[in-house]
Parts: structure tokens; sequence; C-alpha cells
């Protein structure tokens, strides 16, 4: 696979590398990680397998069959022999042969998810949200997000590149993973989620097409108390959840930063160094908060204010810049 | 007798402990560390020490975990005797004068002062490999640059506050350099283990000859 529009940003993406932090290694991963979840599972790719995430204007790739993907789809046939064979009654529960295993002897597959995008193949338009056939040498392309922010691209077999820690995503704030993708850089696929067979899934598992929840135009983040709650005065707290806040263009993976009212602290001084989750609030010294997302730092010595739940952090990952947000008080 | 933890939630998945301070949260981490590997504490994605706290992320019940860890047994560390691991130094950093006046020495003393102490990796953290270095006596605690530099070498050995700590590579820092490591790879995605530093890790930094001539 050869990068010939690498777009703003593009990066290789999976499930991350969690158990790390204690060494100072963020959790990272996809953003969007229903998006990418689902890439894999229309492909019929096992969950870890990576993808491309690409932000704002996409990005454009063309998918050669050198010597690897031959064995790629040598090896995919057998796999994908082996399963139907062992996993019971799969083609007669769905009356049809499996989708992908039709496909998977021809030629590459590649679904774009997340964001929706015109979708091209060597120019001509390819569906989104559902998998399409790509042609020895043709382009993949993956247009300005129309909609939201990141889009992924998936490819049966998934995106290979060495992994670090068990994970192949790119980490911009620690510079672990493949580096964002250049114009003329070379990408293998397969590998699946590394182990030996580079393994697809059950090929009748995978579903038709995407379920896709438009960003709504206002992010309303569902909000625990955080741990540091005590550091910010009852006015601070009061501005947090009735105060009108912004995504501000600054926001990256490592977090979604915020144009709005200034939070208050109740306490000066510094806070002790202390692990920080995903989600996290942190206010730093000019007042306004961060919601750290996958690649934030494992430590900080800023008080976190508050925790925005896991289920939200989708949608704030497809937050574009200039979004309302309001932050909602939920039990913890 | 002890003051006990002060559990604070952090979100529907994770807690902070809070220890009266940076020892009692080393017996802390360490008794979580002991439980984990005993197999009597529920299942966690990360425990993530820090200065004076341990993070407990991806439990998927909390407030269980909450109200037991209050009343854990927590003996004192046990300090292990296993070998330092060493780091060769050049005690040739910018701030090396800067320092040696805040501590009222001459910049050969900065040197022999932070060699001869034994250091140990209180908690990881800014950068994969970067271990926050506890041991120098308060009297030689320094604060940070006041203007932080926007480009630190991979390498530079570094004081603030009570750690010193050595840059894995090179990044942004507020630190005050006082030396570079020699021959020291501080994180290696390539190793096993990747990092060099890990919480408890005993730490001795060795002078090395012939560095400024």
């Amino acid at each position: 696979m050869e990068v010939v529009r690498a777009g703003a940003l593009t990066t290789v993406q999976d499930l991350g590398r969690p158990g790390h932090a204690h060494l100072g290694v963020p959790r990272s991963g996809a953003l969007d990680e229903p998006a990418h979840r689902l890439a894999n599972r229309l492909l019929g790719n096992p969950a870890d397998a990576a993808t491309l995430e690409t932000t704002v204007d996409g990005c454009a790739v063309r998918v050669t069959t050198g010597g690897a993907t031959a064995r790629t789809r040598a090896r995919t046939g057998t796999t994908e022999g082996a399963a139907a064979g062992t996993t019971e009654g799969t083609a007669a529960r769905s009356g049809t042969e499996p989708k992908t295993g039709a496909l998977a002897g021809a030629v590459t597959e590649a679904v774009v998810t997340g964001a929706p995008c015109a979708v091209t193949v060597d120019g001509r338009p390819a569906p989104w949200g559902v998998p399409f056939r790509v042609p020895d040498g043709a382009v993949v392309e993956a247009g300005p997000a129309q909609r939201g922010l990141r889009s992924y691209v998936g490819f049966s077999g998934g995106v290979h590149a060495e992994p670090v820690l068990g994970s192949r995503a790119t980490d911009l704030l620690s510079g672990l993973g493949p580096q964002p993708l250049r114009d003329g850089a070379r990408l293998a696929l397969g590998g699946g989620s590394g182990g030996a067979d580079g393994g697809r899934v059950r090929a009748g598992a995978a579903p038709d097409a995407a379920p896709w929840v438009a960003p709504p135009r206002e992010l309303v983040l569902p909000l625990v108390p955080g741990p540091r709650a005590d550091w910010f005065t009852d006015g601070a707290l009061r501005t947090l959840v009735t105060g009108d806040y912004r995504v501000s263009s600054a926001s990256n993976r490592i977090g979604l930063r915020l144009e709005g009212p200034v939070l208050e602290r109740a306490r000066e001084g510094e806070l002790p160094s202390e692990g920080i989750v995903s989600g996290a609030l942190q206010v730093p010294p000019e007042g306004r908060p961060v919601v750290f997302l996958a690649d934030h730092p494992v430590t900080g010595g800023y008080p976190v204010i508050g925790v925005v739940v896991q289920e939200a952090l989708a949608a704030v990952a497809q937050a574009v810049p200039g979004t309302p947000v309001r932050f909602t008080a939920v039990s913890g | 007798m002890p003051e006990s933890p002060v559990v604070l939630p952090v979100g529907r998945h994770a807690l902070l402990i809070e220890l009266p301070g940076a020892e009692a949260a080393e017996a802390f981490h360490a008794e979580v560390l002991r439980r984990r590997a005993a197999g009597t504490l529920p299942g966690v994605t990360e425990i993530v020490p820090g200065a004076r706290t341990v993070l407990l992320d991806g439990l998927s019940e909390p407030r269980r975990l909450a109200a037991e860890v209050t009343g854990w047994e927590i003996p004192p560390p046990q300090r292990g005797s296993e070998a330092a691991v060493e780091i060769p130094v050049r005690y040739d950093g910018p701030d090396l004068a800067d320092v040696a006046g805040m501590w009222g020495v001459t910049p050969e003393e900065v040197g022999r002062v932070h060699a001869a102490t034994p250091f140990r990796v209180a908690f990881c953290g800014f950068a994969p490999g970067f271990g926050y270095l506890t041991g120098l006596p308060e009297r030689y605690h320094v604060p940070r640059r006041s203007d932080p530099r926007t480009r630190v070498p991979a390498g530079s050995v570094a004081l603030a506050g009570p750690y010193t700590g050595v840059y894995p590579r090179s990044s942004p820092g507020g630190w005050q350099l006082i030396g570079t490591a020699v021959d020291t790879v501080l994180w290696d995605a390539g190793r096993e283990p990747a990092a060099l530093f890990s919480p408890g890790t005993r730490v001795r930094f060795v002078p090395q000859d012939g560095g400024r001539e």
C-alpha cells in the first residue's frame, strides 16, 4: 500500500496498548473506538486489526498486490476454509455463501467508517460504511469529512506495522508506533491481530452495513465529579455545568481543548503528580478545561475537576472546532 | 499509627488512592502489586503510582474495592536488595552553575553529591521510560526553570523539586539540566523490558571522567 495523499493527519490505530501506564506509556488507540471496531467487523477482521484514522480532509492510498498480498490471500483462503469447516452451520444459518468468503480469493476489501465522506476507488464512487472491492493497483480515497472529524479506513487483514508493546497504534504524545502517514510512504497490509495466522474471524459474522449516529450540533458530555473537584470554588463548579464552552481548534489526540469561561480555583499551589484516566477534565493554571483523550499523559500535576464518562468519548472524537459543549452532572 | 488512605473515585471505573506521603504511597503500591500477584485484587487494567497516590483504572466494581482498601493492613515498604541500575553520567549540563549557586557549592560538588545519592524510581510519567527518581535530601531540592526549554536533548540528567530524572528522548522540558547520561538507552521498544526504569527500580549515577576535554 502506497500513500498517495496523507492528508492533514492520518495515523495507524488499533485498540491501543493498555497496561503500560506505570511505565509512562499512554493507552493510545483509535479515538472513535466504535467506528474503528465497526470497520473491522464489516471486513471480518479481528477487533485488534489496525485501521487508518484520518482527520479532517481524508487520505488516499494505492493498494497493490505484491508477494505479501498474494500470501495473505492464500492464507486467508485457508483460514476461511478451515473456519467454514469448523463453524457449524454458518452457511446454513445465513442461507448463503459467507459474503467475505466469496470475495477473499479475488481482491483486497476496504471499508470507510466514522465521519462520513466521499469514498472513491480510482476516482469512481464507492460506498461509505459498506465494504467494497479494491482491484490491484487501484487508489482508494476517503475525502474530507462531511460531518464529524475522523474517518476510519479499514482493509481486509488490517494495516500492518511493527507492534510496539502489542499495539500498532501511533501515539502522538510519546512517539510510539508508526509515524503519521506521509505522501509516498509504504505500508504493508495483512498481519491481522499479530497472531500467527494473521487471522480473519469467522466470515459469516460480519454485518452488512454501518449503523451511524450523526455528531450532534451540541456536544453534551455527562460528567462525574473528579478527584480534585474540591480544588475549585463552588462558583467554578456551577460555571462548569452552566457555562457555554466551545471546542477549540487546538484540540488533538491528546486532548479536547475548550474555549469558554475560566474555572476559579479554591486552592492555589501545585498538585503532586498523579495518575490520570481518559475522559479526565484537567484544568491548567489558565483555567480552561481539557478533556484528556487516548494519547493523554499518564500522570499530571493539574487538578482534575471532573471525568467525562467513557461512553461519551467517541462523540468527543468527532466534535469539530467550534462545536458548543455543555457538561451535565451525573452520578458516579 | 499511619493515617489511613483517602479513596477518591475517578469516573466510573477508577479509584485514586491518596496516601499521607511518598513512603506510604510506595508501601501501598507494593501492597497492590502483592495482592494482584496473589490473585486477590479485582481485575484492573492500570496501576499507576504517583507522587503520593496510586491510581487503579479499569475496575468493574470500584465502590466495592473502595470500601475494602481503607481496611488493608499495609506493611512498611520492603526495600529490595536487587542491584541498582548504574547510569554513567557526565556532569556537563547547562544549568550546572545555576544549581551549584542554589546549593551554595561548586559545580564539581553538584556532581559529587548527585552521584553519591542512592535513588529509587518513585513513579513514571511524562514520557515512556521517564522515571521520577527520589532520594535527594530536601536541602538539594531546586525549582523548575522559570522559562522551560523547547528542546531538551535525549539523555539529559535533570533536577526539579524532590526529583531527579533522565530525559529518554528529545522533548520540551523545564527541569534544571546538570549532566548527560552516557551510553544509556532509557527506552527501547524492541528491548524486553522496553523501559530501563519502572517504579521501585534502584538507580545510581556513576560519574564519567574525560567528559569535559
